[in-house]
């Protein structure tokens, strides 16, 4: 058996269509069997409610008089990208306030205008023979706006891999506050209720299809940024009028030492034509897996710990080396079951019927990295060539004269086999002197845990590491621990001299 | 209860809390301690019905007490039940219930102040 759309929106405007969530779903076709359910149920709603970064808005001021044609435009003072001729701007939700910084941004801009508050518009333009008016200054509420339109050029990722730490200190991410040693797991994503996981071959999902955005009826543009379906990673670019839409979906938030987002609420509803769309409807939390990546490390290929499923991230512990550890979700799932429900509701009662999409996209789709013509610069382009270095069984003295000779500021210090064991600074000779009778040789008053770079690591990692333990000097070393040279605040400040050609 | 115990260092390391337990036989439960070199601030769990004994006794011996009747302020209309707090709480005062809403357990708290960073809805203040 098989259903067609027409009959699907036939019932759902005479008021007979079963409409269940998608978290339902499952437990339904356990009762009545893959051809029961299909028989039984024309709609499976989804809903996700999370952090979408990738969120913004199209707003059309109106012209004043004298016109002015903004060429840059503030909003709260968040700027908001104007470069689209005279009274439009597109507010992004991560942009920062200029005067506020993490504790304001696009997304809060949006959040005021969607629960009614006025914001404050400044721009400010050349000044043209059409558009005389060089500045502007004033306050509007959304009803003031011509158009606010939300479109969100990367939402509802398909899934969204879970966050781990194994350094020794806490890291501030995206995907919240990761602590040490892997004291805590953050994931992300509705998992049996997100949207792309319930239709992953795209075959009800794509442009045209309506969906429920910020509380009210919007649609899906298509592909979305960066989706990398094919690998499960798809994502949507969707639009709706933000003049519609309800503060309680769209909730502006600040992630500590990351920076501003904004909480979106969307779902989208799958209609139920075949046995194939039963299938995919069915999937459960325990189904969709994903990696369990290691922030501390910072590269773009982090390194994966392990894989688990939404439902085990769901239990609240999982397993990482040995240890049960607490997970916390970053996206709301009790939000995003009032979205599924939301959405519904709607469709049960007749307010919204369904659509096929106007074109399929492509579920095969990679996402590429970026291609980089020139390398990010590397610690071996800047770094000193040669390092002072001394062994350990020498006395105090003799490592102050070699940091006066040396003209330097740090010793390496280094094993019989040549190998790196500590580090001796000035600071460390001022102890020494101050009590000579624990200090006598350089073993005993070097610092044994000496933070080292490599020379193929990329500058900006090594400045970190002395930004973040407040030093001034890196030994660089080879893959036997052997110290081949330094890279000092000096180097550092050399290459931005150099305008990081 | 809960007491915030500040106490200056300059007259040495008098182990004041371990004083006070002494003298007055009530088992006092650090849950949290902070010392530096000039400075001391240890938040202490005592019986309801001796706090005022533990006071008087930790303020004879130079320290003050702050009695702390609430302990984190949370804005349930700014909540939007995330959870970012709930791994990152070393006392597990956070949970969800079982329509995933946010349940505090205020009483657990030692006032670490990882979940008013951690928050990303500004939801959770401490009160100090």
């Amino acid at each position: 058996m098989e259903k067609t759309i027409e009959l699907v929106n036939e019932r759902i405007r005479d008021g007979n269509a079963v409409v269940v969530t998608a978290e339902r779903m499952p437990g339904v076709v356990a009762e009545l069997g893959e051809e029961g359910a299909l028989a039984e149920v024309d709609v499976v709603t989804t809903g996700t409610f999370g952090a979408m970064c990738s969120s913004g808005a199209f707003l059309n001021f109106g012209h004043a008089d004298p016109p002015i044609r903004m060429e840059r435009v503030w909003l709260n003072d968040v700027e908001a990208y104007a470069g689209l001729a005279a009274v439009d701007a597109y507010i992004g939700a991560t942009q920062q306030s200029e005067t506020r910084r993490d504790q304001y941004g696009g997304a809060h801009v949006i959040e005021d205008l969607v629960s009614g508050r006025r914001v404050e518009l400044r721009g400010s333009s050349r000044g043209t023979d059409c558009y005389p008016r060089r500045t502007i200054r004033t306050e509007l509420g959304i009803e003031d706006l011509n158009q606010a339109v939300m479109l969100n050029p990367r939402n509802a990722y398909q899934r969204y891999n879970a966050a781990v730490n194994t350094t020794d200190r806490v890291l501030h991410t995206y995907m919240g506050m990761l602590l040490p040693n892997h004291g805590n797991v953050t994931y992300s994503g509705a998992g049996v209720l997100n949207p792309l996981s319930n239709d992953p071959s795209f075959r009800f999902i794509g442009p045209g299809v309506p969906i429920l955005l910020g509380g009210t009826e919007g649609m899906v543009v298509g592909e979305g940024t960066q989706a990398s379906p094919a690998g499960g990673f798809g994502t949507l670019m969707v639009t709706g009028d933000m003049k519609q839409m309800k503060p309680e979906y769209l909730r502006a938030a600040t992630m500590h030492g990351y920076g501003v987002t904004l909480y979106v609420g969307l779902g989208i509803p799958i209609p139920v034509l075949d046995l194939e769309a039963v299938r995919a409807t069915a999937v459960t939390d325990a189904d969709i897996q994903v990696d369990v990546v290691d922030y501390g490390v910072p590269s773009r290929g982090r390194p994966t710990l392990r894989r688990v499923s939404y439902a085990e991230l769901r239990s609240g512990r999982v397993e990482i080396d040995g240890e049960d550890v607490t997970t916390s979700p970053l996206s709301s799932f009790r939000m995003a079951r009032q979205v599924a429900s939301e959405l519904a509701e709607r469709v049960a009662s007749g307010r919204m019927t369904l659509a096929l999409p106007t074109r399929r996209m492509d579920p095969s789709k990679a996402a590429q990295p970026m291609r980089e013509t020139g390398q990010a610069p590397r610690v071996r382009d800047i770094m000193d060539r040669t390092a002072v270095s001394i062994t350990l069984d020498q006395p105090v003295t003799a490592a102050a004269a070699k940091l006066l000779r040396g003209e330097t500021n740090h010793l390496v210090v280094l094993d019989a086999d040549g190998r790196l064991t500590g580090i001796i600074t000035t600071f460390d000779i001022s102890k020494a002197v101050l009590r000579p009778e624990k200090a006598k040789s350089v073993a005993d008053v070097m610092t044994k845990r000496v933070v080292t770079t490599r020379a193929d690591e990329p500058v900006d990692i090594a400045a970190q590491k002395l930004e973040r333990n407040n030093i001034s000097a890196l030994p660089v070393l080879d893959g036997e621990r052997r110290v081949i040279g330094m890279l000092t605040g000096t180097n550092l400040s050399k290459l931005i001299g150099r305008g990081r050609k | 209860m809960k007491l915030l115990v500040t106490f200056s260092r300059k007259r040495g390391r008098e182990p004041v809390i371990a004083q006070v337990v002494r003298d007055t036989g009530v088992l006092i439960n650090v849950e949290r301690a902070q010392i530096d070199s000039h400075e001391g601030e240890a938040l202490i769990e005592v019986p309801d019905e001796s706090c005022q004994l533990v006071r008087e006794h930790m303020e004879a011996l130079g320290a003050t007490t702050h009695r702390l009747d609430r302990t984190i302020l949370y804005d349930r209309d700014e909540c939007v039940d995330c959870g970012a707090c709930i791994s990152i709480c070393p006392q597990e005062v956070f949970a969800f219930d079982t329509d995933w809403k946010l349940v505090v357990d205020e009483g657990k708290c030692v006032l670490c102040g990882k979940c008013q960073l951690a928050c990303p809805h500004g939801a959770l203040t401490l009160q100090l």
